[in-house]
């Protein structure tokens, strides 16, 4: 009988750094929520986080809560609770299930850091509908239920190109937030703490560009499943210099393992591409799905959707502007394709598989003949699966598996 | 006394949603012993019981296998295979063998359908397999035969005496089902409406991929209701090649899969 076969990809030594320095910053929040010693912005994931972070709030980022509870597989328990309060199962299962876990008392916070109870509560929540919508109806809920300001910044969806205009309007929208947020935290904008700010997130942002950029390597160090995981301080430390740190010292071990020759997956035979949002309640079986038919998936568009090389301490508000509209996510079919175009060559692709996540439309780029135009033009093979980012209910595991093994072996007859 | 021939084999075995099959080939790709049998709740006793039953067909001992390859849902529960492939690897070689060129596979199983696409070497250049959904596969045939009390077999027979087929416009099985229920309070005959469901099927598979090259259809809903591949032939306006065993593709694919293995160790 055909024995299942248990792989599991390379621990990364880095790791527990990176899980004291996240515990560090929940047990801030936590502190922070109870004792209201510091004020707390709520924020989009890609959001103006170092605005609020030069004004000295403690910035808390409910999307990040979202891959928790989908880690945790917590989510498809939570789901119906929003769904009962109106929220469609087929819009963002983060934000339903974010607000499922608000109704129902719950997070994977309590599980994970003994002592905290709760998620941190707000004093203004601050979103960017660079990514979509749903974030600013996400916090809209939020503001009407704790009854406190939410804030935004509105942003231009599918240019193909970033002009100056779209640049200039970002930039009036986020200086437009400098008032309320000063009253809101009782302190002067420092544009001096801000390019501060703004530095740190630009140097964490190339140190996790190179991160990345290791798994160009033959055989990768480094697997799309491991970023997903390591990408934590880029999202919720970005700004600051534990964040810094961390990617040194990640760095200074990928750098070695490649040095060793030291690959991610044992015997590397493919190399993949990872197109659209991970399926966070599978982060374990899909990878060692993968890594059990030699198949590294070693790079993603969803692990690069945060870097910012577009900072400029120099010029803090337009520089963010821009660096916050670049996003693969706001872009144009056109533009995306020509990003995937470079990742392929670069990472040296044999395969893109796309997501097809269902309550997540913007990150799920196979649904305009993405897929088919990128096969016709780099000549590479992709398959797409059906699934969602924390809806486990819309997950069929047996069909994932025969697709991504019927793929390998489409890969491997096309070697032969 | 039945005295058995000692000669080497290759067997396939297709665990399918539905249905398992087992092929038997022999060293000239002839097949000796073949069986279907619905799949169960036990996997493994089903595949032993359809090896046992194609192995005595062929007349041939367990002991002349040479190789056997299981695919299909259920191919890592099948005791005797020496190795899994997909079942979309199979269908693939299964299909080729037969019609060696360029071609685009379609596969009605009872709980997916494929489109693979195979180049004029029979590589694979690309397959569909449906989305999480009944609508299109024979779940959906057997969901409606329940619904209005006729035999699963009786359907082909049914559509074609239908002189106005009846058209349904849902993707999703239970709202088809209301629809049905509606032509049936408006009085509509029942072949139309069976029509109206083979229509449904083939509709949601076109709507899989684009059809190119020579079309094959395969699957055991092809294999028992012939007059959907003529409506599939007339919707994509192709001839269509249907194999000798449109059921067994997978298995004979397996089959075909265990002989190349071999020859490749032996080599």
């Amino acid at each position: 009988m055909g024995e299942e076969k248990k792989v599991t990809r390379k621990k990364i030594e880095a790791t527990g750094t990176m899980n004291k320095y996240m515990a560090d910053y929940f047990y801030e929040l936590d502190r922070a929520s109870i004792s209201g010693d510091k004020k707390i912005a709520w924020c989009t994931s890609v959001g103006p986080a170092e605005l609020l972070l030069s004004m000295d709030f403690l910035v808390y980022y409910p999307e990040n809560h979202g891959a928790l509870l989908g880690t945790s597989r917590l989510a498809s328990e939570v789901i119906p609770n929003a769904n009962a309060l109106g929220f469609s199962p087929d819009i963002c299962s983060y934000l339903t299930s974010d607000i499922g876990a608000y109704v129902k008392g719950i997070t994977p916070l309590s599980k994970a850091f003994e002592g905290i109870e709760s998620v941190p509560k707000p004093d203004v929540l601050v979103f960017n509908t660079n990514q979509c919508r749903d974030v600013k109806d996400w916090f809209a809920w939020y503001s009407r239920e704790l009854n406190i300001p939410s804030l935004g910044i509105h942003t231009h969806r599918n240019p193909t190109d970033i002009d100056e205009n779209v640049v200039n309007s970002i930039a009036i929208q986020m200086e437009d937030l400098v008032e309320p947020l000063e009253e809101i935290s009782g302190n002067k904008f420092d544009k001096e703490e801000f390019k501060r700010v703004v530095a740190l997130s630009r140097e964490c942002s190339e140190l996790w560009k190179e991160v990345l950029e290791t798994a160009s390597a033959h055989p990768s160090p480094f697997t799309f499943f491991d970023g997903t995981i390591h990408m934590g301080p880029a999202v919720v430390l970005r700004g600051t210099q534990q964040a810094v740190d961390y990617y040194k010292l990640l760095l200074k071990e990928l750098k070695e393992r490649v040095k060793n020759n030291d690959g991610a997956v044992e015997d590397e035979q493919f190399r993949l591409y990872w197109e659209g949002m991970p399926v966070w309640g599978r982060l374990r079986a899909h990878s060692e799905l993968f890594a059990g038919l030699k198949a590294c998936v070693l790079a993603s568009t969803y692990c690069n959707s945060w870097i910012f090389t577009d900072f400029d301490p120099e010029d803090p508000f337009t520089s963010m502007a821009k660096a916050y509209s670049e996003l693969f996510i706001t872009k144009s079919d056109e533009a995306k394709e020509k990003y995937m175009k470079r990742m392929i060559d670069f990472f040296k692709i044999d395969g893109v598989i796309y997501h097809d996540a269902k309550t997540c439309p913007n990150n799920s780029n196979n649904r305009y003949g993405m897929p088919q135009r990128l096969e016709k033009e780099t000549g590479v093979p992709s398959l797409t699966i059906n699934g969602d980012l924390n809806d486990l209910r819309l997950i069929s595991d047996e069909q994932t598996k025969t697709n991504v093994e019927a793929f390998i072996e489409q890969l491997e007859e096309n070697t032969m | 006394m039945n005295v058995k021939n000692s000669k080497p084999v290759f067997v396939g075995t297709d665990v399918g949603a539905s249905r398992t099959k087992v092929v038997v080939l022999d060293s000239e790709k002839k097949i000796i012993g073949q069986c279907v049998k619905i799949s169960g709740t036990d996997f493994t006793s089903t595949a032993n019981l359809c090896l046992e039953m194609s192995l005595k067909m062929a007349n041939v001992d367990e002991k002349d296998i040479i190789k056997s390859i299981s695919t299909g849902y259920g191919r890592k529960n099948v005791s005797f295979a020496n190795d899994t492939i997909t079942e979309i690897g199979c269908h693939a070689k299964g299909c080729y063998h037969y019609f060696p060129t360029a071609i685009t596979i379609i596969d009605i199983g009872g709980q997916d359908n494929k489109i693979i696409k195979l180049d004029k070497n029979g590589k694979r250049s690309s397959f569909k397999m449906n989305r999480k959904c009944a609508a299109g596969t024979g779940a959906f045939l057997e969901e409606m035969s329940a619904r209005l009390d006729i035999p699963l077999e009786k359907m082909d027979e049914l559509a074609r005496q239908s002189e106005e087929m009846v058209k349904l416009g849902s993707y999703c099985t239970v709202f088809s089902a209301t629809e049905v229920l509606e032509n049936i309070r408006q009085g509509k005959k029942l072949p139309d409406i069976v029509k109206g469901l083979f229509f449904s099927v083939i509709k949601r598979i076109t709507e899989m991929d684009s059809i190119s090259e020579k079309v094959v259809m395969t699957g055991g809903v092809v294999a028992h209701n012939p007059y959907l591949v003529n409506m599939m032939g007339k919707l994509i306006e192709r001839d269509i090649w249907v194999p000798d065993y449109p059921q067994l593709s997978g298995a004979i694919g397996a089959a075909l899969y265990a002989m190349e293995k071999e020859s490749i160790r032996v080599n």
